[in-house]
């Protein structure tokens, strides 16, 4: 008993060292971009900020109307952040039935917009080759949580030129249901946690289907 | 008595050793997977993100309903104790430290809120230099955070090596004295099968006499001596290193404050995150320094190896914090680059 607690709480300490804390919040809406072909060749990507790290980013930045920035104003911001997004991969994982697809880099002409406190960075992200598959999976998700995804409640995917016959859909990340939650709980303290994914809730998906 | 000493100690250092290789570049799959976590820390990382998430609303309102600045310190408080039990290594390098050192329970609570209060220091003196003084973009703070957390991990290194370098070589003098002891017990043995039965009891007494004068007078510093007077002024080394590196979150909700024309309200604010943050920490590192005086206790019944076993695990505590310091520095640890977008 006193040893389970032991592990438990010490445990806590050290448990997951690549993790973060999320700080940064963002809701996106994804386009996929077809070609006449039906090959799929890049992703639209708009991602808005919460307003607390709109706020941040925004922080010190010139502007002609206080509180208000334009395109051009806020296009080396724009930069900074396409530019350090390729260390991460764009926090975007593409696979085709199984196998891991290699996206470009993103074409010039993305921007950022600022709207109501809200910071919103545009950006397409193409296919290194155009690409036709069975099953198409695309996930949105920072490993360390530190940038913690979610789609927009309204209108999340929008498709372009999709192929006849194909079918998209959205995964969401979902509460538990009661029996997961009963399950959860049933683990021991000490044990760790290997059959229930729990961070599948943070785990954002595309589906594409195609005959 | 022996084998719940010897349960402790291993609980300890079984966690040390699982922790070190997670902490390891080679024990890392980089960026390959969604995380996942078991279902404590996903609750603990839910209910933070659920109260930093209605900071904001809460700071606005203070504009207009001054109320409103009492709930958000009410939120503060709560978001602070829940971000001090996620993922961090603040805790992780505190505990090590009072564990190394042998400290009471009452200077790790010392520790732990000093340590709380130099980190919200250090988030408000950024952001009031930075952005209220100098107007600096989020990218300069984002950089300034960067130098000030290799200078804050470098610490950490120094002060796992110090630490080692004293634990290390206590231990080993320690061990060396064992040897001693052995060879001693040995011409021992022969001396008394020489003498007969007549003087063995006096002889076996003498002998059990020197072995307990030897190793109180044993030249490795004792516990209590380095734990001295000296305490807080050597804590303070570890306070800082510990509390130099600001928290996101802080510099964030700060900024955020002064955006919205309410920067002492972000202060506060901050102030009462570190004190929810110092339970958390206060908490877990009590609970280290009591399991270690546990074992401790327990070995004191069993000299000779109970106390090799505590030095050990003062030893394994002090290459801990070297770890974490390596982990955190070359990027394996923590990774929050608020400079990112």
């Amino acid at each position: 008993m006193i040893r389970a607690a032991l592990v438990a709480i010490l445990g806590l300490a050290f448990v997951a060292p690549a993790l973060a804390h999320p700080h940064v919040w963002v809701t996106m809406h994804s386009e996929l971009v077809y070609d006449k072909d039906g090959s799929i060749v890049g992703i639209n990507q708009t991602w808005a900020f919460d307003d607390m790290f709109s706020a941040f980013a925004t922080q010190g930045l010139e502007s002609k109307v206080k509180g208000q920035f334009t395109r051009e104003e806020l296009q080396p911001l724009a930069q900074t952040n396409v530019e350090s997004l390729k260390d991460y991969d764009y926090f975007t994982y593409v696979t085709a039935d199984g196998q891991k697809v290699a996206l470009g880099e993103p074409e010039p002409g993305y921007w950022l917009d600022y709207t109501n406190q809200i910071l919103t960075l545009h950006f397409t992200l193409p296919f290194k080759a155009p690409l036709k598959a069975k099953l198409m999976k695309v996930e949105i998700y920072d490993p360390t949580i530190f940038v913690d995804f979610e789609w927009a409640k309204k209108d999340p995917l929008h498709v372009v030129d999709f192929p006849h016959g194909c079918k998209a859909d959205v995964v969401l990340p979902r509460e538990m249901t009661y029996a997961e939650g009963k399950a959860l709980s049933q683990i021991p303290a000490d044990a760790q946690n290997t059959t229930m994914m729990w961070g599948a809730r943070f785990a954002n998906k595309i589906l594409v289907n195609c005959p | 008595m022996r084998r719940r000493a010897a349960t402790a100690v291993c609980i300890l250092i079984v966690l040390a050793a699982v922790d070190a290789a997670l902490a390891q570049p080679f024990g890392m799959a980089h960026r390959a997977a969604p995380p996942q976590f078991g279902p404590l820390m996903g609750w603990i990382l839910e209910k933070q993100a659920e109260f930093y998430r209605m900071m904001s609303g809460t700071i606005r309102e203070a504009k207009q309903n001054g109320s409103a600045a009492w709930t958000l310190l009410g939120i503060s408080f709560i978001y602070g104790v829940f971000h001090a039990a996620g993922p961090g290594h603040g805790k992780a390098v505190i505990s090590s430290y009072l564990v190394a050192n042998n400290e009471t329970w009452k200077r790790g609570v010392v520790l732990s809120f000093a340590s709380a209060v130099v980190q919200s220091l250090t988030a408000i003196v950024i952001v009031g230099i930075a952005a209220v003084l100098l107007g600096a973009t989020a990218k300069v703070m984002g950089n300034t955070v960067r130098v000030i957390e290799e200078v804050s991990y470098a610490l950490i290194i120094l002060i796992g090596l110090r630490l080692l370098w004293v634990k290390g070589r206590a231990l080993l003098r320690l061990l060396g004295q064992r040897e001693h002891e052995h060879a001693h017990v040995h011409r021992h043995d022969r001396h008394h099968h020489e003498h007969g039965h007549a003087h063995s009891h006096g002889h076996h007494h003498h002998h059990e006499d020197e072995e307990a004068s030897a190793w109180g007078h044993a030249h490795a510093p004792e516990p209590s001596e380095l734990a001295g007077k000296h305490w807080l002024r050597r804590g303070l080394s570890a306070v800082i290193a510990v509390g130099l590196r600001p928290c996101s979150g802080a510099i964030i909700v700060l900024v955020f404050a002064l955006a919205q024309g309410l920067f002492w309200i972000g202060v506060a604010s901050t102030f009462v995150m570190g004190i929810g943050t110092a339970i958390t920490v206060a908490a877990i590192a009590s609970i280290a320094v009591g399991a270690r005086g546990f074992a401790g206790r327990l070995a004191k019944a069993k000299p000779g190896a109970g106390l090799i076993a505590v030095r050990g695990l003062e030893t394994a505590a002090a290459g801990l914090i070297i770890v974490f310091g390596v982990a955190l520095l070359t990027g394996y640890m923590m990774s929050e680059q608020i400079g990112l977008f």
